[in-house]
């Protein structure tokens, strides 16, 4: 079945062409993995999905509906996480509060909402942190409960923009392993961001790669290849295949590791 | 001491407003929007003389300048993020203004220390039902605004993405901190809203980290230190203004006290 269809869709900032005409499908029960460099337009892409950016050009249809903003259908944790670390509010009810959040009214959940809260939280396996305040959790551990919330409502479409950020690579493991469980229990498809291909290896199905307003769609041997990637880099590219891990360089320089050691 | 018709009305008065201060507090001090209290009391005072200047109510000078007020902060949203001079200037600016139309308006000298430092023992039968309207209009609101401001203030992003305003539940929200502050202002002063207003949710969110049991906490926090407050003023014949705040101050130190034993 088709989640997410892109019709040659546009989209600018001023004067800056961040989509250029693309397209793409994508079915049902799909990790992918979107990588790109910094200002690739990963975010940009996401955010157009959700509806909270408009393209100039073309349509985006998510589970043959367009043009809707507040699709209860897909799932989001964002890039930007506010100010969360610091606030005093358990994990369970901050969580819970992403379901029906949009409603007006006093915030008082039935018996029913709270087994789907609990059940988002059993899903990410945060029973137990979910009775702390987010002030005293760690980075890792908050990511988990930031996904709970994307899962709540039990959305089929699952955007995860840069969940990997801030984590070491054990913790990085233990999320993409997670998802991945996750999407196998619930047979839906996420789009992933991240700024590393490796790690994300023995988990994807397809990667979305995104570069200079176009983008190439597919399974990693056919997407990270020299060609595609000249293409979306604008420069000569090189894909160094070692030990199952893949490289792409440019020149001597490892493209990854010199566009995102902003994150270090 | 409750013979007295001054005491029932300053009971009354500061409950009502405890109650209200402490519900809109806690959401205040969940969004870390706390100086939003703060300032609009501060243009309030300018708002209150100004109105006392050309013979009208100053307490409805007040709510106006202040309802204004907050919802032009709720418009503005992130803009004013960053801008602490041009906000610290307006409002010292306000004080400066209020001080200047105290001057024209002479024979309110006990106006000044009214406004500013609070009077709740001087509370008359119309502010009454005036703080119970704001009381009851904003708590309505509040009820009907409480989801989706719980959800932009934890998750803005995703609000957004799930069809929220975070314009329209600002403006609303500040709007009802607005009137909090105004009805404030009548028991604890323009100087001392804080008290009031951020002292009992911050003190409930040191006691307890779920959402509803907060609530209801920061209420009952408020309306104890403000009826506490008042009593001990009555007894030692102290300014009510500041055994509450002292109360308040007690109240945050030993809940952080008892937050950092129990972790
Ligand atoms: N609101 C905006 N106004 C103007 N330009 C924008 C806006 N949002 C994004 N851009 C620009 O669009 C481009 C794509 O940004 P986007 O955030 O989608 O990149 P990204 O791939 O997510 O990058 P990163 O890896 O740093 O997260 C960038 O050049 C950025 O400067
Ligand atoms: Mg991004």
């Amino acid at each position: 079945m088709e989640v997410l269809r892109l019709d040659r869709v546009t989209v600018t900032f001023r004067d800056r062409r961040v989509l250029d005409d693309v397209s793409l499908m994508v079915e049902q029960n799909q990790f992918i993995g979107v990588l790109g460099p910094n200002g690739a337009g990963k975010t940009t892409l996401m955010r157009a999905i959700l509806g909270l950016i408009r393209p100039d050009a073309g349509q985006i249809t998510v589970l043959g509906q367009s043009g809707l903003r507040g699709n209860p259908d897909i799932g989001y944790m964002p890039q930007v996480r506010s100010a969360n670390a610091s606030l005093r509010l358990c994990g369970r009810d901050f969580v819970a509060i992403a379901l029906h959040g949009h409603r007006w009214g006093w915030p008082r959940l039935n018996r029913q909402a709270w087994l789907d809260v609990d059940r988002a939280l059993e899903l990410v396996d945060a029973r137990d942190l979910a009775r702390r305040p987010l002030a005293e959790l760690s980075g890792g551990q908050r990511q988990r409960l930031l996904l709970a919330q994307a899962l709540i409502g039990r959305p089929r479409l699952l955007l995860l923009d840069e969940p990997l950020i801030s984590l070491d690579p054990r913790h990085q493991h233990g999320v993409i392993e997670l998802v991945r469980q996750v999407r196998e229990a619930l047979g839906i498809t996420v789009l992933f961001s991240a700024h590393e291909l490796n790690p994300l290896l023995p988990a994807i199905d397809q990667v979305l790669y995104l570069g200079h307003g176009h983008l190439a769609l597919g399974p990693v041997d056919e997407v990270i290849q020299p060609d595609v990637l000249s293409r979306l880099y604008g420069a000569p590219i090189d894909v160094v295949r070692q030990n199952g891990r893949v490289f792409v360089m440019s020149g001597e320089v490892d493209v990854e590791k010199e566009e995102h050691c902003h994150d270090a | 001491m409750l013979e007295y018709d001054f005491m029932q009305h300053a009971l009354i008065a500061g409950g009502i407003v405890a109650l209200l201060a402490g519900v809109v507090g806690y959401f205040l001090v969940l969004r870390g929007q706390t100086f939003a209290g703060h300032a609009l009391s501060h243009v309030g005072f300018a708002g209150a003389t100004g109105a006392a200047l050309v013979g009208a109510s100053p307490m409805g000078g007040m709510i106006a300048v202040t309802l204004a007020s907050g919802v032009a902060m709720g418009y503005l949203g992130d803009r004013l993020q960053g801008s602490d001079i041009a906000i610290g200037s307006v409002l010292s600016l306000s004080l400066g203004l209020g001080m200047l139309f105290l001057h024209f308006y002479t024979s309110y000298a006990t106006q000044a220390t009214a406004l500013l430092f609070g009077n709740v023992l001087g509370v008359d039968v119309d502010t009454l039902w005036w703080l119970t309207l704001m009381a009851l209009v904003s708590l309505a609101v509040l009820a009907l605004l409480a989801r989706p401001l719980l959800f932009v203030s934890l998750q803005p992003e995703l609000a957004e993405a799930r069809g929220v305003s975070l314009r329209r539940v600002s403006m609303l929200f500040l709007a009802i901190v607005a009137l909090a502050t105004a009805a404030s202002v009548q028991i604890v002063g323009v100087l001392l809203v804080f008290t009031l207003m951020v002292g009992p949710g911050a003190t409930a969110q040191k006691l307890t980290v779920r959402l509803g049991p907060g609530i209801v906490l920061a209420a009952s926090i408020a309306l104890a230190e403000t009826w506490l407050g008042i009593t001990l003023a009555y007894v030692t014949d102290w300014p009510t203004s500041f055994w509450i705040t002292a109360l308040s101050t007690a109240g945050y130190l030993l809940a952080s006290l008892y937050a950092s034993r129990s972790t």
